[in-house]
């Protein structure tokens, strides 16, 4: 046998290293999910980890009470397969105890709302390092984030004071109060997890695919038509083949046009897109620095 | 395909952010929406050309100051191999960008502009990557537009750098030279028709061509205990695995081995990955290791092969680059993290502070500052297991944590 001939087995003995770093280095670890393909290939990481050992930390998802069902369907089913813990908290609680208010108008979204309630689960819980499946490929402030990344007690990416991390050694040493937000698969591109996904025949929600759906355009993007997204009386809804390549919750997540409804035709379709995953990320098209300043107050 | 991991070193407006987004975009890499970004702001800035610099800079204070503050990790693939960009900063200050983005790489690109040739920071980039024993080194002579394709300019700058290529004390590395224009494309992907003078290859054909096996620094086989697995199921009641990456070279069942520090014998009696067992486990795969024996083995233990033993000792001195703005002086104490072992050290002797640029050493060195290099000699509270950083990259590099901030200060490469 040789576990790192091909360029996936090599990233994949790299994410299983970082996960165990995590159970190592941490006291009280939690698995950011979503339910979207990132956050469902780290999990199948953790397995591979820890086997025959459960995964040593639960999973937790902050809900913006916006999501695809499938998404929520999917998640719950997952968990209980694996007899894995999950913990829910509802971006519903932080509007409704009045520490963020819900966005107006045609762009709103609960997407940047999430911070606030990922921040008080943080101290709820006192976890000490929170791992998530972002990668560097997808954003270019991404693209400057270390594996083992420090917040202070507010979450804040301090991008310009950050711990230079050389060779694989992960230095996860904090002050009480602080907290590490992981990165198992930071240097996976967007093809690497559908060739892994592929390869390990992990399964993923049907919205990944596929599917017919009511949707309307607006900016060149294609939006769902749902009871969570504005709509303008003049944005007509129509019925087309889509599918989604990254996916937040409905209201800043676009769609694609696509016919590929399995998992071969949908790595076929990545290979040769001219276009970058979150090209259909509406939070993203806000400005050019968008992500970096939502890292900066603490979103994942 | 392969993953080829490669640092870039060049001083400001050398051009480095430009050439890694010309290899995006001749490579098609770069995506519509990407582009349509760099295109509206070069135009924005009154640009005539397109400014690649714009794919990789992604701080706000870097499009301000159209500088690179920070390791940036770019990515992309051809149908032979995944390549990672390590993009770090060029300044004088930020030798510990270079340092950080170079351990991880198995090739380097040093930049070099044509109309300026070998200055005091190609001295630095090259001694670094000397330094860490980068075994694949490109020197892309870049903005060759600039002083009208010259042979005779390219040859006169090969010449300076050939007379640095002396002072370096690794013979293994292999250099290459490559005439280039970032801006316009010439020699990074496609061919230039300005420089008929030049029979090489382009930038990416060498990358292309370079074979991995070949630049891998491989040593002898060493597992250090990442975690140990003991899931005490009904099914898995007595599994104890010793859950690590190996790195050197590889591990089979039946080998006979030591566990350090304690120095019992064992044989390893099986390797799984995941719920598979394999035979052999091969270099830097994440397995789990059962042993014929119960031994005592817990997180910064080491497995190795018998007859194979690294140094075993309780002070070791060391190359250290250091990262931070508070000094480094000699009887302060930090933490060694050597792979996954942490122990307390002393710094007991700073023996001199070695000129990043091959200009020679300092002696009665009180204290370090941010960016010196010196040779360093540490004490420590409990025996480590080493080996010398040209033997095994892995297992003789470290780095240092202030006790108070917690912070990574420095990183060593022991002697």
């Amino acid at each position: 046998m040789n576990c790192s001939t091909s360029h996936i087995n090599a990233l994949e003995n790299e994410a299983i290293y970082i996960f165990r770093e995590v159970a190592a280095q941490f006291e009280k670890p939690v698995l950011l999910f979503s339910g979207g393909k990132d956050s469902i290939t780290l999990v199948r990481l953790a397995q591979k980890a820890f086997w025959p050992a459960k995964i040593p930390f639960p999973l937790m998802h902050i809900d913006t009470g916006h999501n695809f069902p499938e998404t929520i369907e999917f998640r719950d089913r997952l968990v209980e397969e694996l007899g894995l813990e999950l913990i829910v908290r509802n971006v519903q609680d932080s509007i409704d105890q009045g520490k963020v208010k819900e966005e107006s108008g045609k762009y709103s979204s609960r997407n940047s709302l999430q911070t606030t309630t990922l921040l008080d689960a943080i101290e709820e819980f006192k976890f000490d390092a929170c791992i998530g499946g972002a990668r560097r490929d997808e954003e270019k402030a991404r693209a400057k984030e270390r594996i083992f990344s420090v917040r202070d007690d507010f979450g804040q990416w301090d991008e310009r004071n950050q711990r230079p991390e050389l060779f694989d050694m992960l230095n996860g040493q904090i002050e009480l109060g602080q907290n590490v937000r992981v990165f198992p698969i930071s240097n996976w591109t967007e093809l690497d997890v559908w060739l892994y996904i592929e390869k390990e025949q992990i399964e993923i929600p049907s919205i990944y695919f596929a599917h017919k759906r009511k949707v309307f355009l607006r900016d060149g993007l294609i939006w769902s038509h749902s009871e969570y997204v504005f709509q303008e009386e003049d944005e007509e809804v129509l019925e087309r083949m889509v599918r989604f390549r990254t996916v937040g919750d409905m209201s800043c997540t676009a769609a694609v046009f696509s016919e590929a409804a399995d998992i071969e035709s949908v790595v076929q379709e990545i290979r040769n897109s001219t276009i970058s995953e979150r090209g259909a990320r509406i939070d993203d098209k806000r400005s050019e620095a968008a992500m970096e300043k939502r890292k900066q107050q603490g979103y994942f | 395909m392969e993953v080829l991991k490669i640092a870039t070193a060049g001083s400001v407006d050398d051009g480095k952010s430009t050439l890694i987004g010309r290899l995006l975009y001749d490579t098609k890499s770069l995506t519509t929406d990407k582009l349509e970004a760099i295109e509206k702001t070069s135009k924005k800035n009154g640009y005539d050309y397109l400014d690649f610099s714009l794919a990789t800079d992604g701080l706000v204070a870097e499009r301000e100051q159209g500088i690179t503050i920070d390791v940036a990790h770019i990515y992309f693939s051809t149908t032979t191999k995944s390549y990672i960009i390590a993009d770090t900063p060029g300044h004088v200050e930020y030798t510990r960008n270079m340092v950080t983005g170079a351990s991880t790489s198995q090739a380097a690109i040093i930049l070099i502009d044509a109309r300026k040739g070998v200055i005091e920071q190609t001295n630095r980039h090259f001694f670094i990557n000397n330094l860490l024993r980068i075994k694949e080194v490109i020197v892309a002579i870049n903005k060759m537009d600039l002083v009208n394709f010259s042979e005779q300019r390219y040859n006169e700058i090969k010449a300076d750098f050939t007379e640095l290529m002396s002072k370096r004390d690794y013979e293994d590395q292999k250099i290459t030279f490559i005439p280039v224009s970032a801006l316009k494309g010439d020699n990074v992907v496609n061919r230039s028709e300005h420089t008929p003078w030049y029979n090489g290859e382009t930038l990416l054909q060498h990358l292309e061509a370079l074979d991995l096996a070949a630049v891998s620094n491989v040593g002898t086989p060493r597992f250090p205990v990442q975690y140990v697995i003991r899931p005490k199921t009904d099914e898995h009641h007595d599994f104890r695995g010793f859950a690590g990456k190996v790195y050197g070279g590889e591990l089979s069942i039946g080998d006979e081995v030591v566990a350090l520090p304690s120095q019992t014998k064992s044989k390893i009696k099986e390797i799984y990955f995941y719920d598979k067992k394999y035979k052999t486990a091969a270099r830097r795969s994440s397995v789990t290791i059962t042993l014929e024996d119960e031994i005592n083995l817990s997180r910064g233990d080491m497995l190795v092969k018998a007859g194979d033993l690294p140094t075993i000792d309780k002070q070791f001195t060391a190359t250290i680059s250091w990262m931070d703005s508070e000094k480094l002086i000699t009887g302060k104490k930090y933490v060694v993290q050597h792979g996954v072992n942490k122990v307390l050290a002393k710094v007991d002797t700073i023996h001199h502070r070695i000129n990043p640029d091959y200009s020679g050493i300092e002696e009665n060195v009180t204290g370090l500052g941010m960016n010196d290099i010196a040779q360093v000699t540490f004490k420590l509270n409990k025996p480590i297991f080493y080996d010398e950083f040209k033997n095994h990259r892995t297992n003789g590099s470290f780095i240092l944590i202030d006790t108070q901030s917690n912070s990574t200060v420095g990183a060593g490469f022991v002697q």
